[in-house]
């Protein structure tokens, strides 16, 4: 049951998506978010969700997939929506009692429901087709300017690396001791808050027990293999930046322009 | 009478998505109350999904489950009822101790069935001679003993509840030898004391010669066979086809039949061929004048 979870949605593939550099798939979504917030009319939102689909073309990640990335927002899409649609000042469509709608409210409504479904999407991209893995290496690059800052950036980096390869394995071993302390009739599913938090222990205690076991183990082994920390460390993997990653760049900068353009030229939606 | 049945049981990983998989697939077998049943099968081979169906911690996809005639998940709502009457030891089980000490651990399970004090007291006393923990253990944290007694605790801990059938799931795993034997004796020693039925799940082709009765074979989520221990490992070829294989000791009986000694091929354990070597070499006057 706890397998169901899906933490890091890497979707493995050779796509052109796939293959950017993934320090440059981070200024990518950063700049497309960007892009998202700049945008005030249908237009610019509309070019910014054909530029996402067509990022989902190109990596043949299932659109489908994007309708599970979008499964815990929805409540916070409802109440986006539902807010909009009735605090909205403007001309009144239809009331019920003290509630009433706005054509304002809804055009606002909409708005903003597309513009959080592409930034929920487009965010979704870089988690699909780039790995935990290459996700931290990039954000280590990229925050190396803090190292001048005596920002421990490595350590930070190795940590978050770890984290991310042991989520599976402490998924794994907490199903083995829920399963386990159930055979021993341990009831998890009925009772109060008080009751249900106090059924936590037996599965929290030996968690916990394991955690440390394991960090103590790797920490030994990494010892063994001569592990020193960033001092003249080299990588076997080098990032490095191809021509794909600059003509990607150079489309991120178009549709920022377009958008910028279609501002001017089309009314605003506030 | 029999103890624990499976009809037709099955069950399917990620049902409805194109990574679906089956763990356990159309397994029906019948265990008597009493027996003491072997099951053996390699990693992955689906033995543990299987054994996890007969105490309710999974639900099969479809096919049923009977203890004692009676389908466990006719009422959902009582589970719990089942898992105190089939209990299941892990793998590596001493990883879900968490108790201050030993005592209240063996007590969690017999707690939870809502017992007396007293009740609950005599119990773990009782569970504790079965594994041979001393009563000076009882007080000490579960976290400050070695892997073996650790093993023991929590092996008491399921027998504490007094299950009618009694599931381990390779209980001796990362165990040395001797601490192996031990186990494997306080089991067997449980198992006749009490006549509860056992099913034992291990690697090891020479303990579960050495102990069960019957073999069931588990290959692929396929029941493969489900027999005497003669009946299955006589199968030699299969089962090492399978990448099972039989006990040593009825390898090298097979090499020896194979250059002419006239022996039983139905020899799974040490001391059954020792008799053998003997009334062989007995017949053939091989003794020393």
């Amino acid at each position: 049951m706890l397998k169901d979870i899906t933490i890091g949605q890497y979707f493995p593939g050779q796509s052109a998506v796939h293959r950017l550099d993934p320090r440059m798939k981070i200024i990518l979504t950063m700049l497309y978010i960007v892009a998202l917030f700049v945008a005030d009319n249908f237009q610019g939102l509309l070019l910014s969700a054909v530029f996402a689909a067509a990022g989902y073309l190109i990596s043949g990640i299932p659109l489908s997939l994007i309708r599970k990335s979008m499964k815990p927002v929805i409540p916070i899409i409802v109440f986006t929506a539902v807010l909009n649609m009735l605090f909205v000042e403007g001309r009144e469509i239809f009331r019920l009692g003290f509630l009433k709608i706005t054509l304002e409210g809804v055009v606002l409504a909409v708005l903003m429901v597309t513009r959080i479904i592409c930034l929920i999407a487009g965010s979704s991209l870089l988690t699909y087709t780039t790995s935990p893995i290459a996700l931290t290496d990039a954000i280590e690059q990229l925050l190396v300017p803090l190292k001048r800052l005596k920002m421990p950036v490595h350590e930070l980096a190795m940590m978050m690396t770890i984290a991310l390869r042991f989520i599976p394995t402490l998924i794994e071993e907490t199903d083995k001791i829920m399963s386990a302390q159930k055979a021993r009739g341990a009831d998890m599913e009925s009772g109060g808050i008080m009751r249900r938090a106090k059924a936590l222990i037996p599965i929290l205690i030996p968690l916990f027990v394991s955690s440390f076991r394991r960090a103590d183990e790797l920490a030994l082994a990494m010892e063994c293999r001569c592990y020193h920390g960033d001092e003249g460390r080299t990588r076997m993997k080098q990032l490095c930046y191809a021509p794909r990653d600059f003509m990607a760049l150079g489309m991120l900068a178009v549709l920022l322009v377009l958008v910028l353009l279609f501002n001017r030229i089309f009314p605003s939606m506030y | 009478m029999t103890a624990i049945e499976t009809k037709d049981l099955t069950y399917l990983y990620s049902q409805g998505t194109p990574f679906e998989k089956a763990a356990v697939d159309g397994v029906s077998v019948s265990i008597e109350e009493g027996d003491f049943v072997g099951v053996i099968g390699h990693t992955g081979s689906g033995k543990s999904t299987f054994i996890q169906h007969l105490n309710g911690l999974l639900r099969p996809t479809s096919g049923q489950v009977l203890l004692y005639g009676k389908d466990i998940w006719e009422e959902p709502k009582k589970i719990r009822e089942v898992r105190f009457q089939v209990g299941l030891v892990f793998q590596y089980p001493e990883y879900q101790l968490f108790e201050e000490t030993v005592e209240r651990d063996i007590a969690f399970g017999p707690s939870n069935m809502g017992l007396s004090p007293g009740e609950i007291r005599d119990r773990v006393r009782e569970a504790a001679g079965f594994v041979g923990l001393s009563p000076d253990t009882m007080q000490k944290s579960p976290f400050e003993l070695s892997g073996g007694q650790k093993r023991r605790v929590a092996i008491a801990g399921v027998l504490a509840m007094r299950p009618r059938v009694l599931i381990l799931d390779e209980p001796t795993a990362g165990l040395d030898p001797k601490g192996r034997d031990q186990i494997f004796h306080e089991i067997a020693q449980y198992h006749s004391k009490t006549g509860s039925t056992i099913l034992l799940v291990s690697h090891s082709m020479e303990d579960v010669a050495k102990y069960a009765k019957h073999v069931l074979v588990i290959n692929d989520a396929r029941k493969i066979a489900f027999g005497t221990v003669d009946e299955v490992f006589s199968h030699t070829g299969e089962l090492v086809e399978m990448g099972l294989a039989v006990p040593q000791i009825t390898k090298i009986f097979a090499q020896l039949r194979a250059r002419g000694f006239e022996l039983s091929p139905h020899v799974y354990t040490v001391e059954a061929a020792r008799r053998e070597l003997l009334r062989v070499l007995g017949k053939g006057g091989a003794q020393d004048a």
